[in-house]
Order: C-alpha cells, then structure tokens, then sequence
C-alpha cells in the first residue's frame, strides 16, 4: 500500500509548480484528477520543449502529468460548477495557481470551499504572494529566477548573468507545495479540520538560496562574486570548481587545498598553508589547477585522487550518464502507453517506501478523459 | 497550532541534504533533535563559505540547524549509543545520511530500529542509492551535479560545464525526503504502521530534470545544445533568456517573436512568422534582440514590455530586491536567537498555512547544548 492511498486531491492547477506538486501526490499514491477546462485543457498541454508532442499535448506537459486523471469543466458554467462543487464535497485537497482574485470570482474561493467542505486542505501557488505591488504580475520560473537574485550565482565572474536551464523555481515551490499539504493532512487527523496552505515562487526561491542569504545578512551586505573561472560555488573557497582536463573536465569539492596538492604533486599549491587564502585568493589557486589539470586526462587524475579520499568527479552528460551501469542499476526510467499507441518514455519519483521503487499506473491523461467515470463514480 | 506539534524526530544526519529537510519538519512544528558527535559535532559547524563565521561557527551551519536542539552522543560509546536508541523507542520520525554500510556497523538500521520501535518513520538519504558501481562514492552536491548532466544545461555554448551555483541537489533530496516522511507520517497516522522512506542525491537531481531527460528520450538522444548567447533554457527557443541593456539586464521569457518585434520596433523579428523558427533560429533571432536591447534602459524596455502583457523581469541583486515593496511585503526575513544570546538574521519558512506565516525564534543550538535536559526529560523519565 502507498502511503497517500485513499487521498483525493483535485488539481486546478497548470503549468509546472502546481503539477510538479500533484505528481509527487499521486507517486505517492493519492489519487489525482485535473480539473481543465473543455477543448484545450490546462495551459501546460501547449508548452513545449523542442516542440514535441505526443497525442496532442506537449511531452512536457506528459512528464508532470502522469499518474492523474482528467475531469472537463468550464468553472464558469453553473451546471458544470455545481457538479466540480460536488467533488470538492469528496475531495481533500485542492490546488490552484489562478491569480489573487480569480477563484473568488468564479465561486471556489477558501471561504466558500470550507463551507462546502470544512475538512479541505485548499492549496494556492502565487508568483509573488497575495499582497503588494507585485501580487498580480506574471509568476513564471525565469523572471523569479531573475528578480531573487538568483541568477547572480551560476557562472563565471564576467558572464551576464545566468539562470538554470530547467524550471528551478516551479519545482521547488512544488516541493513546498506537497510540504504544506502534506502537513496539514496530518494535522487534518488530529484536528478533523482543513488548512489554507499559501506557496509562492519568489518566497521559495528565496528559501531555496536560505544559506547565502543567511550569509549575505551577516556579512555586512556583501555582493556574491563568482569564481572567475569554472566557478560552482560564488561562496565556496579553491578548490571547489570544475576545470578543464586533456580530453574532458573534472570537478573538485571541497577539501584540504594541502592535502590535494600533495596528493596531485603540485608543489605550487604547498603554500597556502592559511586556509584563509582558499577563499582570498581563489583565482590564483584556481588558474594553478587549471594549468596543471589539463597536463593529464579524467581518468588518469581520477585513478590518482580517487583513491586518495579526494572528493572529485568526472563530468557527464545525458549520454554518458543514461548509459552508464550506475544509471541502470537505479531504474530510474519507465514506459507508459498512450490512448493514441504511442509511448511516453520518461523518469519515476525519486522517493523509495520499504525499499520499493514507486512507478506510476498511467500516462497523463486527455482532457476530459476520465469526467464521464468520475461524474458516475462521485454521483455528481 | 503548528501542524506537525507532537512529533519528535531524531536527525543522527549531518551537512545538508537531511538537515535542510529537518529544518523543514521542525519549521512545521516538529522538535527535532539533532544527535552530534563529541568534539566536531556536525561537520557542517566547520563547513565556512567566504570565510564568514557566526558565533564562532559556520553561516551555513547557522542557517540550516536553527529550531532544532543539540544532544551530544559517541555512537560508538555504549553508553551514548543506549541514550540514543531510548530517545528512538519514543520517536516517531529518525533520519541519517550516512554512507550505505556504516548505518548497520552503527546498529541503527531500519530492521534493528523497527525492532525497538515499529511505528517509527525511518527516512534516509544517500549519494547515489545501495546498490550499483557508485554506491560507496563521496555523496557531494557539486559531484552528483556534475554526473548528472545538469551541468550542461546552464550558461552558453561553448563554455564549460556550468553547475548550479548552490546545493541544489542536497535541498531537493531534502525535499523529496520530507515528502516522503509525511507521506509515511500520514500513513502511520491512519494505520499505526511505519515506513521506511529512502531518497539518494542522484535520483532527485534526475527527478528535477524530468523535463529535459524525457526530452531526451524521444529526441533520439540528441546532445544537450546551449544557446550561443542570452541562455536561460537549452531546450527552450528564442527569446527565453537574459538580455544585457544599457544599465543592467532583463529577462524574457515567452512571446511571440513577430509580435515582440513591433512592439520593441525591432524589424529584423518581424521575418520570423513561424513558430517553430523560434526555436531552431534561436541563436540568430537572440542575436538580434539582443543587439537591439543594448540601446536602451531596462526601464524603458519594462514599460513598453508589460502593458503588452509580455512576461519579462528586471534582473536583481539582493541589494535592489530587498528594497523593493514587493519583497519587504513578505516579510522573509526573521531575526533568531541562540542559547547564549547571540543573534542573527535569516530566512523564514516559506510555506503559509491558514494566513500565517511558520517563523521561529530559536537560533541554532551550540553542540550538545540540550543534552542534560533531554537526558532528564526523555531518558530518565
């Protein structure tokens, strides 16, 4: 049995950060049903990465939707209200990502909610919270990314700035999505009531940089500056980075910038004996690793650092990795078959219950693929 | 009331990957005690980033252990070890991060735990799971990061390799743990029954890029391309990226390229109709753009740019976010305080629940600060 067995969660939500949240829920073993909007669905059907489609909707929106089902509604329609009322009544959760003012417009706001149902755990995503100047602009990853200050971070010192080239902010306001709700299931079994839990991009962007900002509030206020080169960390002293070697890279944690000079036979490195100047005088100690990493190739400086103790690594990409025995042994990927006959090829929760992988039953769904079950099965 | 009042959870882990998700839990409402080695305590006390210590110990250490208490234990010392695994007998939650082998050597493996305690939640994080090539390797952010392939999907092409510039494999592994913790909570909650949750490094940072790698499943593994220039997204198209202006840099993240054209009175965009030249002339059209963006202000380019609905941003620093009403609105910032008076500032909790914000005063504790009285209250009782 899968912890979540039993939980009904009803995802208003679209795009990423609301989704994302959803498929940890249903992995876990809730039971999740997109409520879209007739025809064309959620948002996120039409977003695409590389242009890819399968069955009309876009691989991505496949990715974070499978493991749900679709009910079709247009909320603004009062037959179909009534009857998406009706679920609420059935349901545990909720979630939507609407813009402040929205829900309470079509009838479904918190308020009204409990009175449908008092034990709701109704769950908002927002770009920027609910209130202030910005409570009605855009939420959307890249510009969270930008106006958090996170885009300062990645990269090396003289580049622009630069983002991360996945949905970094929506999949971690997700996290704290399914954190929120989760909790408040729990405290639902001991109170018999539901909560209102409140996530927001900016918010968790900024949780997500909590130690640097820790950091920056303590130290007078300082500007985060990256490693001139091969920089990974705009905080963290030599060695840490990654540099470039005879026929690849290799990356190289954080350690004993004596001990790695030993272990490498770099005798240049032999005095910094302050562990002070790792920090000061990074660039120096990175442009001496730099220009004695690229003498050897990975695996020949892995074979002599490894051994060592040395935290280092080679530096892969989806090729080598996805071919790699360690990728293999994780059974991280799975198959799952569409109406239309094709096949979604893509990855399972990372999260193991009891030693068990947990894969998902189904594919995303159509729109509206499951409304004429769920209306007989609810008795809406 | 907290929702997570009630539950007591054990954290035998160290560094980041499991402490940020205890730093959650205990947010939430949980007490979560932090059991510490003699001397070093954990090793993240020690762990400084741009040489700034607090109190006498690492920022990092600081921001990621407050709310949480301190007991001192030598798991190889008997005597400690038998402390130890009474406070277990009443939690409801444990956790560790060490490496696959050394928790059963410890003897605080889930089937002896289960033993002493059978309801418990027992949630693990490792670098790359328990079984497979990599199982005994060093479980370190910027390492799984760089085997991961994400390395490859920030910054331009033609650079090297680009990491995420903070631990963003530890906070999602962490995440991922909480929600199988309360998953597994909620569960116990139902049916008495405990669970053992596990999370390694490598899963949730593959997990985290389900888009791209499912991409590249069915792109017939074609290599992961950056953008030449203004990169935001390899797998996005044009003008998804960071664009330099005359006094700073904006974002942009969706719009249609002809139309972003008239409104920046940007001709060349004009001779790209067709969406899907969005993407593959990404390069040429960012270039454009780009050379365009050049001549003026962020602020002219925003109010042009907003009334047309166009999703874009004005990159910031914290020095300009934080003086922004949007920012001071939220109210992120929370000022806690140590056992001996010391204070300092940090980041909240970001989840609200029932229109409150989850804030603590507690400050980190120093090492074994609360060991006597845990002792008198949990142990001898």
């Amino acid at each position: 049995m899968r912890p979540l067995e039993g939980v009904l969660v009803l995802e208003f939500a679209q795009f990423m950060a609301g989704p994302s949240a959803g498929l940890k829920l249903a992995d876990l073993g809730a039971r999740v049903i997109k409520i879209e909007r007739p025809g064309s669905g959620e948002a996120g059907r039409g977003i695409a990465l590389k242009n890819l489609f399968l069955d009309g909707s876009s691989l991505v929106f496949h990715t974070a939707n499978r493991n749900k089902d679709s009910y079709a509604a247009n909320l603004k329609d009062p037959e179909d209200l009534e009857r998406v009322k009706k679920l609420i009544a059935q349901a545990d959760v909720m979630t939507h990502n609407f813009r402040p003012g929205v829900m309470d417009k079509i009838g479904l706001d918190y308020n009204t909610v409990q009175e449908i149902n008092p034990k709701m755990v109704y769950a908002t995503v927002t770009g920027y919270g609910t209130e202030g100047p910005w409570a009605k602009k855009p939420g959307q990853d890249l510009l969270v990314q930008s106006m958090s200050g996170f885009a300062n971070l990645s990269g090396d010192r003289d580049e622009d700035p630069v983002p991360v080239g996945a949905a970094l902010s929506d999949i971690i306001t997700g996290t704290h999505l399914a954190h929120g709700i989760l909790a408040s299931l729990l405290k639902r079994e001991k109170t018999n009531k539901g909560s209102l839990v409140e996530v927001s991009l900016l918010e968790s962007t900024l949780d997500f940089q909590f130690e640097v900002i820790t950091t920056y509030l303590n130290d007078g206020n300082q500007k985060p500056v990256r490693a001139k080169q091969g920089n990974a960390h705009a905080y963290l002293g030599a060695p840490y980075g990654v540099y470039k070697t005879k026929d690849g890279y290799i990356s190289l944690a954080m350690g004993s910038l004596l001990t790695l000079g030993e272990v490498l036979k770099c005798d240049a490195l032999a005095v910094y004996t302050d562990s002070d100047s790792w920090f000061t005088k990074r660039d120096e100690i990175m442009d001496i690793l730099r220009s004695f990493l690229i003498e050897k190739t990975t695996d020949e400086w892995l074979a002599i650092l490894e051994p060592a103790g040395i935290w280092c690594s080679d530096v892969y990409d989806y090729k080598k990795l996805l071919d790699h025995e360690a990728y293999k042994v994780l059974q991280m990927d799975q198959r799952l078959q569409l109406l239309s006959g094709e096949e979604v090829h893509t990855t399972r929760c990372p999260i193991r219950v009891n030693d068990e992988r947990l894969f998902a039953s189904k594919p995303a769904p159509r729109v509206g693929q499951h409304t004429e079950d769920i209306i007989k099965e609810f008795n809406l | 009331m907290k929702p997570l009042e009630d539950i007591l959870i054990i954290d035998l882990s160290q560094f980041l990957s499991a402490p940020s998700a205890t730093l959650r839990l205990a947010d939430l409402g949980a007490r979560v005690i932090k059991v510490e080695r003699p001397e070093t305590g954990d090793i993240c006390r020690q762990l400084y980033v741009s040489n700034v210590i607090l109190n006498g110990e690492s920022s990092v250490f600081r921001a990621i252990n407050r709310n949480k208490e301190s007991f001192q234990a030598d798991l190889k010392n008997e005597i400690d070890k038998q402390r130890v695994l009474k406070l277990v007998e009443k939690a409801d939650v444990l956790i560790h991060n060490f490496r696959p082998g050394v928790i059963e050597r410890l003897g605080f493996d889930y089937d002896t735990i289960k033993k002493i305690n059978p309801s418990i939640v027992y949630g693990d994080i490792s670098g790359y799971g328990s079984e497979g090539p990599w199982k005994s390797k060093p479980g370190q952010d910027l390492l799984v990061q760089s085997l991961s392939g994400l390395t490859w999907l920030n910054g331009i092409d033609g650079s090297g390799p680009t990491p995420v510039g903070l631990a963003v494999v530890d906070i999602l592994s962490g995440a991922h743990l909480v929600q199988g913790i309360l998953a597994a909570l909620l569960k116990k909650a139902k049916t008495g029954e405990g669970s053992k949750v596990s999370v390694s490094m490598l899963e949730s940072i593959l997990d985290f890029q389900f888009e791209s790698i499912t991409t590249f499943y069915h792109d017939g593994g074609a290599p992961t391309v950056r953008p030449k220039s203004n990169s935001a997204h390899a797998y996005l198209g044009a003008p998804y990226g960071v664009y330099k202006t005359q006094n700073g840099y904006l974002a942009l993240a969706m719009g249609a390229i002809p139309f972003l054209g008239e409104l920046l009175g940007c001709n060349e965009l004009t001779n790209y109709p067709e969406p899907a030249s969005w993407f593959t002339e990404r390069d040429a059209i960012k270039k454009a753009l780009a050379d365009h963006l050049a001549t003026d202000t962020t602020e002219k380019w925003l109010s042009i740019l907003e009334p047309a609905d166009i999703w874009c941003a004005n990159i910031m620093d914290w020095d300009t976010l934080f003086a922004q009403d949007g920012f001071k609105v939220l109210d992120m910032i929370q000022k806690v305080t140590m056992g001996d008076g010391f204070e300092y500032e940090t980041t909240r909790c970001p989840i609200k629940i029932d229109g409150e914000y989850l804030t603590s005063t507690l400050g980190s504790p120093i090492l074994g600060e609360h060991t006597n009285s845990i002792v008198k209250e949990l142990i001898e009782s």
